[in-house]
């Protein structure tokens, strides 16, 4: 399946233009205000200045550590936040402009996998009554015959029994209850899916099959994912195009394969050689990048470039000036005023 | 031949609870070397935990250590006075666990807390002798401007830094095993990387022995010179890091290795465990594996598989190595 993919998704900017754009994400900024002892409010810019596009029936990945925006933005283009400013045009119509009333289709070709099984699903509905309101909301039903059998079907399709469809959340594992999560997702036939971590509160014999069940649904179901993680070995497997981001800003974008073997970014650099790698020759041998310190408040970021502070390659330049996000040949996207000579 | 640190020998904990008896752990037994790591790998509900709680006597009620030994340094832990477990844990081992924040005693200043682990140490001991050697203690897990940190609480700390300060109080009272529990598992990538290079280095400089608890089988061959992979309150198989890695036998540790996305290339199908994770409320009458694994046959419904000593030198709990398994390929899936 996924061979198909990679073959519909050729390499390289210029092919990578033709393909067609699903979601464009314009100059988009998400701030919170947090309010400051005697008045005073500040905001978090939790994500600043973002633009990239998502492709027809691709995976793109968003990496980064918690605090980066990852999460932000995927709620932003969903519009479950109200973006501060700028644009997400998807499928040709800038929603950020739609008026809440008029959301509703939009709502149906958009849904969003949550982390926590746990916590996304109401404990009080059934597993059917879960599934089947998301065909109520959108009215995708005929007659409560057809619910019924639509809900069997999506259960079927996920990998459930449908003679659980009675059941509650609590009675089934965080695998299982992902895939509840993946059924109520797809029960609207959605266009285009945020998977926010969808794999991280799992163990791991159960990681597997989620990612393949993700995958097979994207196939039969023509879906565009954006697949949000911190795990890079679970990025590099299910990803096209992985994005990395750092106090809410992508710092670099491009394709998966080229990330692992070319990072240019200093910070990808460093994550990369982060990861633990389950094979004791190479774990035990290779140099670590550590980096110093921690990711800086995102109330009060570093001016310049805003990884500066941990940089190991931080001249003055830094300091002063935002690192453009440039394209270094084959959609090789990178924020630093030294990429590709590092 | 060198003297053993620990030694735990079939041990069995069990928690009564209303719905029934849960066999947490159930007969585990190994042994560990002075300076080595030790990781123990397994999914939740493994007894991963559990298993090394009861070398610190964690185990509360409902749970309960019903049966085998745990030998530490020559010493029998299960007959020791209270005062002599007391000063056992904390002194001879320490403990780091998952999430820093519920560890640390948010009313009391770090430097508070880490002096509570000298006093406990030492006995009486000077002021100034405290300072002197939390301000050391700080400084050795990285840890900047040392002295004015001291008289902060935990929530001036960062995740990173909390976990620095748990490692400065275990290493407070220079303990002779260290266990870390999911040391990493609630920090980024990035700072995951320091405090492993942290524990590393400590290591190096104290001598001490660790038992690595995690999921990450990364960090476990990062870390570990041996490895136990549990399951089902089981140890299924354990050897050196190389031998579990390079040449997995039980089939669970293939399927865990096998399952990797960082293994396996984009577009290629990941090859998942299947099946469900164990109930430990219904333990099956056999290998607790054998609803999950694709090599069963009919006698690991039936019956629990003993250990196996493999051709490498690692010991696998699994009835395919038995000798009448031999021809295991006509055995498998016969019903």
């Amino acid at each position: 399946m996924t061979n198909n993919k990679s073959k519909n998704f050729p390499s390289g900017n210029t092919s990578a233009q033709k393909q067609d754009v699903l979601v464009e994400v314009k100059n988009l900024k998400q701030y919170f205000s947090i309010r400051k002892s005697l008045g005073k409010t500040n905001s978090i810019k939790a994500v600043d200045n973002v633009s990239f596009k998502i492709y027809k029936g691709e995976t793109l990945g968003l990496v980064g550590e918690s605090g980066s925006g990852k999460t932000t933005l995927g709620r932003s283009i969903l519009r479950i936040y109200e973006p501060t400013s700028g644009q997400v045009v998807f499928s040709g119509i800038d929603i950020t402009k739609l008026q809440k009333g008029k959301l509703l289709p939009y709502r149906k070709k958009t849904q969003y996998i949550f982390q926590d099984p746990y916590a996304s699903l109401d404990p009080r509905m059934t597993v059917s009554d879960i599934v089947g309101e998301a065909l109520d909301i959108h009215k995708l039903a005929s007659s409560k015959k057809d619910r019924a059998e639509k809900i069997r079907d999506l259960l079927k399709l996920v990998g459930l029994n449908t003679e659980h469809a009675s059941r509650y959340p609590h009675e089934f594992s965080g695998g299982q209850r992902q895939r509840i999560g993946i059924a109520r997702a797809i029960a609207v036939e959605p266009e285009f899916i945020v998977c926010d971590e969808p794999v991280s509160a799992l163990d791991v014999s159960i990681r597997a099959q989620i990612i393949n069940t993700l995958e097979e649904m994207q196939e039969r179901l023509h879906l565009t994912y954006l697949f949000i993680s911190h795990d890079l070995g679970v990025v590099r497997h299910t990803c096209d195009r992985v994005g990395v981001m750092y106090l809410g800003h992508i710092v670099e974008l491009v394709e998966a394969e080229e990330l692992y073997k070319n990072p240019l970014h200093p910070y990808t650099q460093a994550l990369l050689t982060a990861i633990p790698e389950p094979d004791p020759e190479v774990a035990k041998k290779r140099n670590r990048i550590i980096l110093k310190g921690e990711i800086p408040s995102p109330v009060n970021p570093p001016s310049g470039c805003k990884f500066r502070t941990r940089c190991p390659y931080a001249k003055d330049v830094c300091e002063k000036e935002v690192p453009e996000f440039k394209e270094y040949g084959n959609g090789h996207y990178v924020a630093c005023h030294f990429a590709g000579k590092l | 031949m060198i003297k053993e640190l620990l030694k735990i020998n079939d041990l069995k904990v069990s928690f009564f609870t209303p719905a029934g008896e849960v066999k947490a752990v159930n007969g585990v037994s190994y042994s560990l070397e002075p300076g080595k790591v030790l990781g123990i790998v397994g999914e939740s509900g493994s007894g991963k935990s559990v298993s090394s709680y009861s070398i610190m006597g964690l185990i509360d009620k409902p749970g309960k250590i019903v049966g085998g030994s745990i030998v530490f340094d020559g010493k029998d832990v299960s007959t020791m006075t209270k005062a002599q477990r007391q000063n056992l844990a904390g002194n001879e081992v320490a403990m780091i666990f998952q999430d820093p924040m519920t560890c640390l005693n948010p009313v009391f200043t770090i430097g508070n807390q880490i002096a509570e682990s000298l006093i406990h140490k030492y006995g009486k001991i000077s002021k100034e002798e405290i300072k002197k050697r939390s301000i050391e203690l700080m400084a050795l897990v990285g840890i900047n401007e040392p002295e004015k940190r001291l008289s902060q609480y935990p929530h001036e700390f960062s995740g990173g830094m909390r976990q620095r300060a748990m490692i400065a109080m275990a290493l407070a009272g220079s303990p002779k095993l260290l266990i870390a529990d999911e040391p990493t598992t609630a920090l980024d990538v990035t700072i995951q990387a320091q405090i492993l290079e942290l524990l590393k280095d400590i290591q190096k400089k104290t001598g001490m022995a660790i038992i690595l608890i995690t999921h990450d089988l990364g960090i476990v061959a990062d870390m570990a010179d041996d490895v136990i992979v549990m399951y089902g309150g089981k140890i299924v198989e354990q050897g050196s890091v190389y031998n579990i890695f390079n040449a997995p036998q039980h089939p669970y540790t293939k399927g865990l290795i096998r399952s990797l996305p960082d293994l396996s290339k984009k577009g290629e199908k990941l090859i998942p465990i299947q099946g469900n994770p164990i109930d430990l409320l219904n333990l099956p009458q056999g290998c607790a594996f054998a609803p999950r694994c694709e090599n069963c046959m009919k006698v690991c419904i039936k019956h629990m598989p003993e250990e196996y000593l493999t051709a490498d030198g690692h010991r696998v709990s699994c009835w395919l190595y038995d000798s009448r398994a031999n021809n295991s390929t006509e055995v498998k899936n016969n019903d």
